[in-house]
């Protein structure tokens, strides 16, 4: 009997096991127990949460390995980990550490402003930003098998989560009611490939899971972008950057699942405490918006 | 019949369209009256410590086990049939799972992202294209358990990936990704019936 690993359909596969669930950013072991405990589906090991790396700048960057296998030796869930933009060294690094999805990410300080990581070259599956449907598309067409709405990471402002998720959503909506000879000049548009805006035009979907990401503080924030359409939630800084991490946690994890029932989101939501303190991305000069960072 | 699928974490969606495609109305299972709205369960593949934690803070969990034990046909897969089984290795510390088939799982046998695969399975006179992501199998069964499926591991030891002891079927893989209906057809003509 042959098996064979690294195949699309492991890879997109193993973010349809995550949907309906939270992924949570965690910089040590103690954190990433908090998060499996709250039951977070997979947490995302980072250095720096993004409000942490926005507030003290420099170059962000790939993770210390022995950082990500304590946690991986910490916990039973996904252990996911980020890389800079187009930094294929990195990712290779990642992939032979064992983590089970490798973030691309605008979050980290990109090392090419050009290219993105190919990423059909790894047997690990990787995770994209984006903001509209024609990145979402250019990046599956690089081989990412899971794409999140960017919004603004590290700023509890969940507004252009809000943007995005809908200009992905409105997107998908307008090119299923097009012609499809008009479907030529909408790949053109939005610098996509022909074959996947034909593939969306005609199932109404992305090819792959979408979940959402930055500026998630709140379980109502959570619960918006499951009405919103989005599959799962990422939360970075929205949690231990909060007064009470582990209800916090926790409280975001039910609204995820029951993001249609307002009384256990009102259940959920009393005496959490402070939310992370947050930014409004409207006072945030454009070229320091993470969001923009992705070609 | 109604065949309900939890709905607190992972791929229902997916479960559910099997479910349609087969021909039988399929419900959304988040709270307990709607458990006891059906005739059979499905437990989709997701995360096994996020599932079994949302069901105990919901008071699903021993409704959905005394249901299991009354005989509700049930069918788990990848998370599914860890939270079937009676014992459970490598899961995280305390894990509860709903049990009912006396057997021990390994949670994430196969390993990480990195080993998860597919392969072409025989299934009660099928042959169908399995996948398997981060995978439990199944360590070791007591008597009422029949072994359906096996797969050999890299270490050249053969482990049941799907097995069924009664009302309840569990596979390692996920029919669910695949558009081939023979597993759910089998729980709805087999295991129901």
């Amino acid at each position: 009997m042959s098996q064979e690993t690294g195949t699309a359909r492991v890879k997109r596969g193993m973010a349809e096991m995550l949907k309906g669930g939270v992924i949570m950013d965690v910089v040590n072991a103690e954190q990433a127990k908090i998060a499996e405990d709250a039951g977070a589906v997979a947490v995302m090991a980072l250095e720096r949460v993004p409000a942490d790396i926005r507030a003290q700048g420099g170059v962000a960057r790939m993770s210390d390995p022995d950082m990500i296998e304590k946690i991986q030796a910490t916990v039973s869930i996904p252990v996911m980990a980020k890389v800079r933009i187009g930094h294929f060294v990195e990712a290779q690094i990642l992939e032979s550490l064992n983590v089970d999805y490798i973030d691309e990410s605008e979050v980290l300080t990109p090392a090419d402003y050009i290219n993105h990581v190919d990423k059909w070259k790894f047997k690990i599956p990787f995770v994209c930003g984006a903001t509209n449907l024609g990145e979402a598309l250019r990046r599956i067409n690089e081989g990412a098998a899971m794409i999140r709405s960017k919004g603004e990471a590290g700023t509890g402002d969940v507004s252009n989560a809000v943007s995005h998720m809908r200009t992905i959503g409105g997107e998908i909506r307008r090119l299923t009611s097009m012609r499809e000879d008009e479907l030529y000049v909408a790949a053109k548009e939005m610098q996509a490939p022909y074959a996947l805006v034909k593939e969306v035009a005609e199932t109404g979907k992305l090819p792959v899971v979408l979940f959402t990401a930055g500026g998630i503080a709140t379980p109502a924030d959570a619960a918006l972008m499951m009405q919103m359409g989005a599959d799962g939630v990422f939360i970075g800084s929205g949690i231990f950057k909060s007064g009470n991490p582990a209800q916090r946690a926790a409280a975001c994890v039910k609204a995820t699942t029951f993001y249609q029932d307002a009384k256990v989101l009102a259940e959920v939501s009393r005496g959490l405490g402070d939310a992370m303190v947050g930014i409004n991305v409207a006072d945030i000069p454009v070229p320091h918006r993470l969001a923009e960072r992705g070609w | 019949m109604k065949i309900g699928v939890l709905a607190l974490q992972g791929d229902f969606r997916e479960h559910l369209k099997a479910v349609h495609d087969c021909g039988e109305e399929g419900i959304e299972i988040r709270r307990t009256t709607e458990l006891d709205d059906c005739d059979a369960l499905i437990i989709p593949g997701g995360e096994s410590t996020a599932i079994a934690l949302l069901a105990r803070t919901y008071d699903l969990f021993a409704p959905i086990q005394k249901r299991i034990s009354d005989g509700m046909p049930t069918y788990g897969s990848c998370a599914g049939m860890i939270l079937l089984a009676d014992r459970v290795i490598d899961g995280a510390p305390g894990q509860e799972t709903f049990g009912g088939m006396d057997m021990t799982v390994r949670r994430n046998a196969f390993g990480r992202q990195v080993d998860s695969f597919e392969a072409t399975l025989s299934f009660a006179s099928n042959s169908l294209n399995a996948v398997f992501i981060r995978a439990p199998w199944v360590e070791e069964i007591g008597q009422g358990v029949e072994v359906i499926s096996s797969v050999t591991s890299a270490s050249g030891v053969t482990h049941p990936v799907a097995v069924r002891q009664k009302h309840l079927l569990a596979t390692s893989f996920h029919p669910e990704l695949t558009h081939d209906l023979a597993v759910h057809r089998y729980f709805i003509d087999e295991v129901c019936k």
